[in-house]
């Protein structure tokens, strides 16, 4: 079942109003039976690697509670009659026996996820260097199995960091793991806010329904009129890179950084929409990201929940360990800002290495994640001419046309970045972003334009769409755009709410002979 | 309170607009079907009807092109309708049957076997051609059921602008024309007429057959054809009109005369020009697989006299409310064939 098609819409005319119908107290348990539908509808082997997240976590978590306690309890016992030393040598071997739990359920579901994602790739390579059999090439990901899995981890490190008692009810831990408007693309979740409103009782309300239904109309507004329109244009640029080459790349980067933005943030939308629906307030994604004024402030805009949640469980942990402090501490000879940059430079470029590596098997992922660390930590390392330059310049670095000339940095640079997505091999990718200084065709880039796929009332279309999309953005600035339409009364959001899908209804692209069936970032 | 009531009817006003205009652009986006495939208007025609039938056609190009119900009625006072369409497939045809005894039961029901080569739905743009007249009830949904293909969703054929929405840049003079008005007939009860002459210079031939009975599926469907009629005291009457193509195989030839003979029915099988005196050298506008209103003029004469002698069918020539429309049509049909031939086709 996909956000975009009739049988979503009418899933979700049963259950909002069986939903606020039923004794609060059972609330949950028809959403959990709502998970279950959805999850059934995606197939049976998705629904039996989502069970076994659910059982391993679950068991982990209930497993390291139990060894919690028992090392509280022990440590109290020893606490009069042991020496310091001692207890320090107890708590280590509880420490380390929740970490052999914690380990074995990581290895677990990563490796579910692991051969899901490298499978195929391993086994085309493996046949090409070994000459065997090739294997595994129909393995794909199931539904939402990259975003559960992250929640499902973070959940278990935050229950072994104890910021968070276990969840002692396997069915109230199956809710949070399988809550269905974020198996499509996320957002990746915390138990301590999702979890919790998931499992309180909630009231019908009005006002809210109103704001979660002009958020979904909006979601697939972007999704059905400008992300899948671009997406022709985009694919047909992608599938010919000996073709479109020199201006066509930046078109295409351009069209790609458009297309993405819609197809991605208006599934957030959507999900974020049904969660609101239902009551349950899910972490926003994106803050107008493509008004980022350098790319670490963009990867603090886009897709925020996979930033925060490689911060909090990769980054941290990992620039703190042992093994790191102690390469820091061993480079300090060097120079203290090198012993300093270790920790950091090291940690960073890992997380961005794993961050193309989540995003898919291609090594021009890989390619692309080590790329934007490297951006990061260059920019990192210029801040000081740029602060040369901005007490040089102070009127010039503070007026509107510094700001937008550093988002326009921003957002070629990050298109020339995401370039790597469009291609099939690295050198696909970077021959054609080099055709960009070599090759001067912009005569052909204006005839050639209509080929691609798209009408010139696509073209309008889509450029109206962009429009709009960032006037919102734009609007948001001042506050939230739904809560400024709903002050003006129930008559103006409805007719907002009508118009979007009026709108989406004549010029969306959607029913036979369209597939608005998947959304970009559901095959990461 | 009185803010609420505002509020209120704010909220029922803009949903009376919001559905109203969907409407209205959805009537504005659906194909009219007058100018360009015309076929697709056909179905619509038949609920216009103020007379009832004693014949019915039903099938493919080969009913509605080939057969006038003008010169039935001109010449032996046989009223009847051809319910046809653009790969009309069998189902469709039971689908139309069934519609058509919604509001009268004719006695004799003529089926053109050609569609039966198809086991499974072909096309959506021909069901859409097919269905989208039809008027809703039993007989749609089961038609539309029967015959969708994969991607097609019941959900558009209820709410055309789903499946239309993307003809807003392709809007011609006919939509905005016809946007609230269904105009004149683009047939004469059911035949849709060409003038033009190209005659059928090649001998087909056709592949083997892998297999040389027709498919399971349509056989099925003929029988539940038969069984209805059957039902309602209505003589099924299968025929294969004339054409080289799409080729009628012997095998299957036989195997529809094996069935009609097991189920006491009559079949024609009209390829044979000597008969009939249709000739595809002169009678046909697309080099043998239609024919022109010569054509069908000459294969109406000889079938109405089977019909006349063989069914018993009565002769409505003298009944006022018969004659005053059939005399309409006929002017409607000479001035048409007098534009056509002019060169206008």
């Amino acid at each position: 079942m996909h956000f975009a098609s009739w049988a979503f819409l009418l899933f979700l005319a049963v259950l909002v109003p069986v939903y606020y119908l039923v004794p609060k107290r059972i609330q949950w348990i028809v959403l959990l039976l709502a998970n279950a539908v959805f999850v059934g509808f995606a197939g049976w082997l998705g629904a039996v690697f989502m069970t076994v997240t659910i059982t391993t976590v679950y068991a982990a978590s209930r497993g390291i509670d139990a060894l919690i306690l028992r090392q509280r309890k022990t440590l109290a016992a020893m606490k009069a009659t042991h020496t310091k030393e001692e207890r320090k040598k107890t708590r280590l071997r509880f420490e380390k026996r929740r970490r052999a739990v914690l380990i074995a359920c990581l290895v677990v579901n990563f490796g579910i996820l692991f051969v899901l994602k490298y499978g195929a790739m391993i086994g085309k390579l493996s046949a090409e260097l070994f000459h065997t059999r090739e294997f595994g090439a129909d393995l794909a990901l199931t539904m939402g199995i990259s975003y559960y899995t992250f929640s499902s981890v973070g959940y278990l490190v935050d229950v072994n960091r104890e910021e968070l008692f276990a969840e002692k009810n396997p069915c109230k831990l199956a809710l949070f793991i399988s809550f269905f408007p974020l198996l499509v693309q996320g957002p990746i979740t915390r138990f301590e806010t999702v979890g919790k409103a998931l499992l309180s009782p909630h009231v019908f309300d009005g006002r809210r329904f109103l704001s979660a239904a002009l958020r979904i109309a909006w979601g697939f507004w972007k999704k059905l009129i400008v992300a899948d329109r671009l997406l022709v244009a985009v694919l047909a640029l992608c599938g010919a890179p000996g073709t479109y080459r020199g201006g066509f790349v930046l078109v295409e980067m351009l069209l790609y950084a458009a297309c993405l933005y819609a197809d991605f943030t208006g599934g957030i939308d959507i999900a974020i929409g049904v969660g609101e629906l239902l009551g349950v307030t899910v972490e926003e994604n994106f803050r107008r990201p493509y008004f980022s004024k350098s790319i670490s402030e963009y990867w603090r805009r886009w897709h925020i929940t996979l930033g925060e949640w490689f911060k909090r469980y990769v980054y941290y942990p990992l620039s703190v360990s042992k093994p790191m402090r102690a390469l820091s501490k061993s480079t300090r000879r060097i120079g203290a800002g090198v012993s300093r940059r270790v920790p950091v430079y090291l940690s960073t470029i890992l997380v961005w290495a794993l961050t193309g590596a989540w995003h898919g098997s291609n090594l021009t992922f890989l390619i692309w994640g080590l790329l934007n660390g490297l951006v990061i930590l260059a920019s990192e390392e210029l801040k000081p001419v740029y602060a040369r330059f901005h007490a040089r310049f102070p009127r010039l670095t503070a007026s509107a046309f510094y700001r937008g000339l550093a988002v326009i940095r921003t957002v070629l640079l990050l298109s020339s970045l995401r370039i790597l997505d469009c291609y099939s091999t690295v050198g696909e990718a970077f021959s054609a972003f080099g055709s960009l200084f070599t090759t001067w065709n912009w005569g052909q880039v204006a005839a050639g334009i209509p080929s691609l796929g798209l009408a010139a009332s696509d073209y309008a279309i889509a450029l109206m769409g962009v429009l709009l999309m960032f006037a919102v953005s734009m609007a948001q600035r001042k506050g939230a755009i739904r809560e400024r339409i709903q002050r003006r009364g129930t008559v103006a959001s409805v007719c907002v709410l009508l118009l979007l899908i009026g709108t989406i209804l004549l010029f969306g692209r959607y029913g036979f002979g369209f597939d608005a069936s998947k959304f970009v970032y559901s095959r990461f | 309170m009185r803010k609420k009531l505002l509020t209120i009817g704010g909220v029922l006003l803009c949903c009376i607009v919001f559905f109203g205009a969907l409407y209205a652009l959805s009537r504005l986006v659906a194909p009219k079907y007058r100018e360009a495939l015309i076929e697709g208007h056909l179905t619509g025609e038949y609920y216009d009807e103020e007379t009832d039938h004693d014949v019915l056609f039903v099938g493919d190009c080969e009913v509605f092109e080939h057969f006038s119900p003008v010169v039935l009625y001109n010449e032996y006072g046989i009223t009847s309708f051809i319910r046809g369409g653009a790969q009309q497939l069998v189902w469709h045809s039971y689908y139309m049957l069934l519609d058509a005894l919604e509001t009268e039961t004719p006695k004799v029901v003529v089926f053109n076997v050609l569609a039966l080569k198809y086991g499974a739905p072909q096309s959506e743009a021909y069901n859409r051609l097919n269905l989208d007249g039809m008027r809703w009830g039993g007989a749609k949904i089961g038609a539309i059921r029967a015959s969708m293909t994969d991607g097609e969703d019941f959900l558009s054929y209820v709410f055309p602008l789903l499946r239309y929405h993307d003809r807003f840049d392709k809007l011609t003079a006919e939509d905005w024309r016809y946007w609230f008005s269904d105009g004149e007939p683009v047939s004469f009860k059911g035949y849709i007429m060409h003038t033009g002459v190209k005659p059928a210079t090649k001998t087909p031939t056709p592949p083997a057959l892998s297999d040389p009975r027709l498919p399971e599926t349509s056989m099925a469907w003929l029988e539940k054809l038969a069984a209805l009629c059957e039902e309602h005291g209505i003589t099924l009457v299968l025929i294969k009109s004339p054409s080289i193509e799409p080729y009628w195989y012997p095998e299957w030839d036989a195997e529809i005369a094996s069935f009609a003979k097991s189920r006491g029915l009559r079949y024609y099988n009209m390829m044979d020009g000597s008969e009939t005196g249709v000739d595809l050298s002169t009678d046909t506008y697309d080099q043998g697989q239609h024919l022109n209103v010569i054509g069908a003029e000459k294969l109406t004469r000889w079938f109405g006299g089977i019909l006349k002698e063989e069914f018993g069918l009565r002769d409505h020539r003298g009944e006022a409310a018969y004659d005053a429309d059939y005399a309409a049509l006929s002017v409607r049909y000479e001035a048409e064939k007098q534009r056509l031939s002019e060169g206008m086709e």
